[in-house]
């Protein structure tokens, strides 16, 4: 395992809020490993610290202190353009809430983050046909021209789903994917992630949810800001590292 | 992100929205339009102003009367008479021909018909031509007439209307005051010239004026008085030398100094420049005016991409998510404030062009659209879009992405 690419690896990163005497730990020195074409769910109670390691994560803040490599960069010193850059070349976010622009097109959602590429600009064909292209892996051929008012929540995340792909991101994190479907739009999405799973991409899930963690290859819980355990759940493991090694 | 691709999001942004947009976009469209049809109606007047200068003919020197000065115990000096006009196209060099006009107001009458105060106007016989005036039936009389005191009028096309309707007024006799006057001459439709209405006159031989209208004791001393002398000159003589000669030889006529003179010599220039001060002022309280409506239409702006800031943040959120940087949340709401004041400064262009031509067709005032005025405003319009979506532009860049996702 130790001769993969790592993807996350992070050093002792402690989370602080606030000042001096009311300052509030949310993160209380946390190194973890995540190597490519893992997937793996992070868990934890509400105020465990999940979210903000979610947040550091996903490049979304910083840590107080301690280093976090980013598929090999150092992204713990980095400011807010920096991030954002990051952000845009690396990561793909899926939300609980879907967070898909209102009143635009799910053709026009999923091509958002290529239009802030601003280290390789594309023509809006160029988007244009990615983007068709991963509508029709999301199963939503036809849809394309639907806004998400006019989509049902399965069909709103997997639109997301396809949005967090159009960068062709080195990590993919989900922050409660399936907490606002219902079964069995949840399970149609946890199967969309096992097929990006074995096609070889690296997720990170948040979840609260036992049942969901247990898809993953791996469950880090965290607790008080520290990770408490670290479960293998065994399956899918070794399939996936023989299908991309 | 581009320019182009910013423009794009801005514009739907804009068409998401159309009547808050459409509201946002009604100050600056006020104001541009306001500047516009203000500039216009103050150009309009300006150019009547200057046509009705130009139709007092060319190269005129105005000789005008200051009536009853002198101080306490002395007599009141009677200003011009009608020999200073003879003097003048004697004695001054550069004069081509001098006209004298004096005025009355009588009772004018013919048949059952009667008006009372119309002015009299008495003239001598170069009057249409120094005050560019036409006649439109008959003719206006000779110097000889001028000289026998005919008693012969001609009319000003509104009172010949008045008085004979769709009859021919020519060779009819009207009563004048109690004496009866020979119709010769209907003058063409002038309009209104500074303040007075030519049309509502009635011409006569200024000799008749002198002995009808206005006979006096100080007449039969000093001679007959006048009210203006209207001097023609040579286009190529010099105006100032002219009218330095013109004063010097009516204050020693007149037994004065320069300094007690009894009359004023003014030029058309002169005519021509209190009356641009005037405009100018006007103008420019106007553009006052309307800028202040275009910098409240500004004000608007900047309050609705408040609130659509803090009603977006949610979108701001998701956009820095997928990776916008700060600049690029600043371009996509500056873009958005530049162009609902570009759109709305293009709206309000063609209400105030618009604007412009009804008032002008509707009212009395001409108005005269100018280009400038145009472009003055509708780049103020980008202005103060520019200038009033900085800060809310900058309120969104500055949101931080976790805190702009959470938000409800």
């Amino acid at each position: 395992m130790s001769d993969k690419r790592k993807i996350i690896e992070t050093v002792d990163i402690t989370k602080v809020y606030g000042m001096g005497d009311i300052s509030v730990a949310a993160l209380n020195g946390v190194s973890i490993t995540i190597e490519a074409g893992e997937f793996v769910a992070i868990m934890g109670q509400s105020g465990s610290g999940k979210s903000t390691l979610m947040h550091i994560l996903g490049c979304l803040s910083t840590p107080t202190s301690g280093q976090y490599f980013l598929d090999g960069e150092d992204v713990s010193q980095l400011d807010k353009v920096q991030l954002a850059g990051v952000r845009n070349r690396k990561i793909g976010f899926i939300f609980q809430s879907y967070n898909l622009l209102a009143r635009t097109s799910a053709l026009r959602n999923v091509t958002l983050p290529l239009l802030y590429d601003h280290s390789n600009p594309r023509s809006l064909e160029e988007a244009d046909i990615k983007a068709e292209k991963l509508l029709d892996m999301v199963g939503l051929t036809g849809r394309i021209n639907h806004q998400p008012h006019e989509l049902s929540g399965g069909q709103q995340q997997r639109v997301a789903v396809a949005r967090a792909l159009i960068n062709d991101p080195v990590l993919v994190i989900g922050d409660e994917p399936t907490g606002n479907l219902d079964s069995r739009s949840g399970e149609e999405i946890m199967n969309l992630l096992h097929t990006l799973h074995a096609q070889g991409t690296t997720i990170v899930m948040v979840t609260h949810d036992a049942k969901i963690a247990a898809h993953t290859q791996r469950t880090i819980s965290l607790l008080d800001g520290k990770v408490d355990t670290v479960t293998h759940n065994g399956h899918s493991q070794k399939k996936v590292q023989y299908e991309t090694a | 992100m581009k320019p182009r691709e910013a423009a794009r999001i801005a514009w739907e942004a804009i068409l998401k929205n159309k009547v808050r947009s459409f509201l946002t976009m009604l100050g600056i469209i006020i104001g541009v339009a306001a500047v516009i049809i203000m500039v216009a109606i103050s150009a309009g007047t300006e150019a009547t102003i200057q046509d009705q200068i130009t139709s007092l003919g060319s190269n005129l020197v105005f000789v005008q009367g200051a009536m009853t000065r002198g101080g306490p115990g002395q007599p009141p000096s009677g200003g011009l008479v009608f020999d200073d006009a003879a003097a003048i196209q004697d004695g001054v060099s550069g004069v081509t021909s001098v006209v004298v006009e004096q005025n009355s107001s009588e009772t004018v009458k013919f048949g059952d018909v009667s008006f009372d105060d119309v002015s009299i106007l008495g003239t001598t016989s170069g009057f249409p031509s120094v005050r560019d005036m036409d006649i439109a039936d008959g003719r206006y009389f000779t110097d000889k007439e001028i000289e026998r005191k005919q008693k012969m009028v001609v009319l000003g096309s509104s009172i010949a209307e008045e008085l004979f309707g769709e009859d021919d007024p020519i060779g009819q006799v009207v009563t004048v005051g109690n004496t009866k006057m020979t119709v010769i001459g209907v003058m063409e439709e002038k309009g209104i010239v500074g303040n007075t209405d030519y049309d509502s006159y009635v011409f006569m031989p200024i000799t008749v004026v002198f002995q009808k209208f206005t006979p006096s004791m100080f007449a039969r001393i000093m001679g007959d008085s006048i009210r203006m002398i209207y001097v023609e000159v040579d286009p190529d003589a010099n105006i100032d030398d002219i009218i330095t000669q013109i004063e010097l030889l009516l204050v020693k006529r007149h037994d004065l100094t320069l300094d007690t003179a009894d009359f004023t010599v003014t030029t058309q220039q002169d005519i021509i420049d209190t009356q641009e001060s005037t405009t100018s002022a006007f103008r420019s309280l106007l553009a006052w005016v309307a800028g202040v409506s275009l910098i409240v239409g500004g004000i608007g702006i900047m309050n609705i991409m408040l609130v659509s800031v803090t009603e977006r943040t949610r979108e701001i959120g998701i956009r820095q998510a997928v990776g916008a940087t700060p600049d690029d949340i600043r371009l996509q709401f500056l873009t958005e404030a530049l162009m609902l004041s570009i759109v709305g400064g293009l709206i309000g262009i063609v209400v105030g062009v618009g604007g412009a031509y009804i008032f002008g067709a509707l009212s009395d005032m001409r108005t005269v659209v100018q280009f400038s005025s145009i472009l003055l405003a509708f780049s103020s319009a980008a202005i103060v879009g520019a200038f009033f979506g900085y800060y809310p532009a900058n309120q969104a860049a500055q949101l931080d992405p976790i805190d702009a996702l959470r938000y409800e």
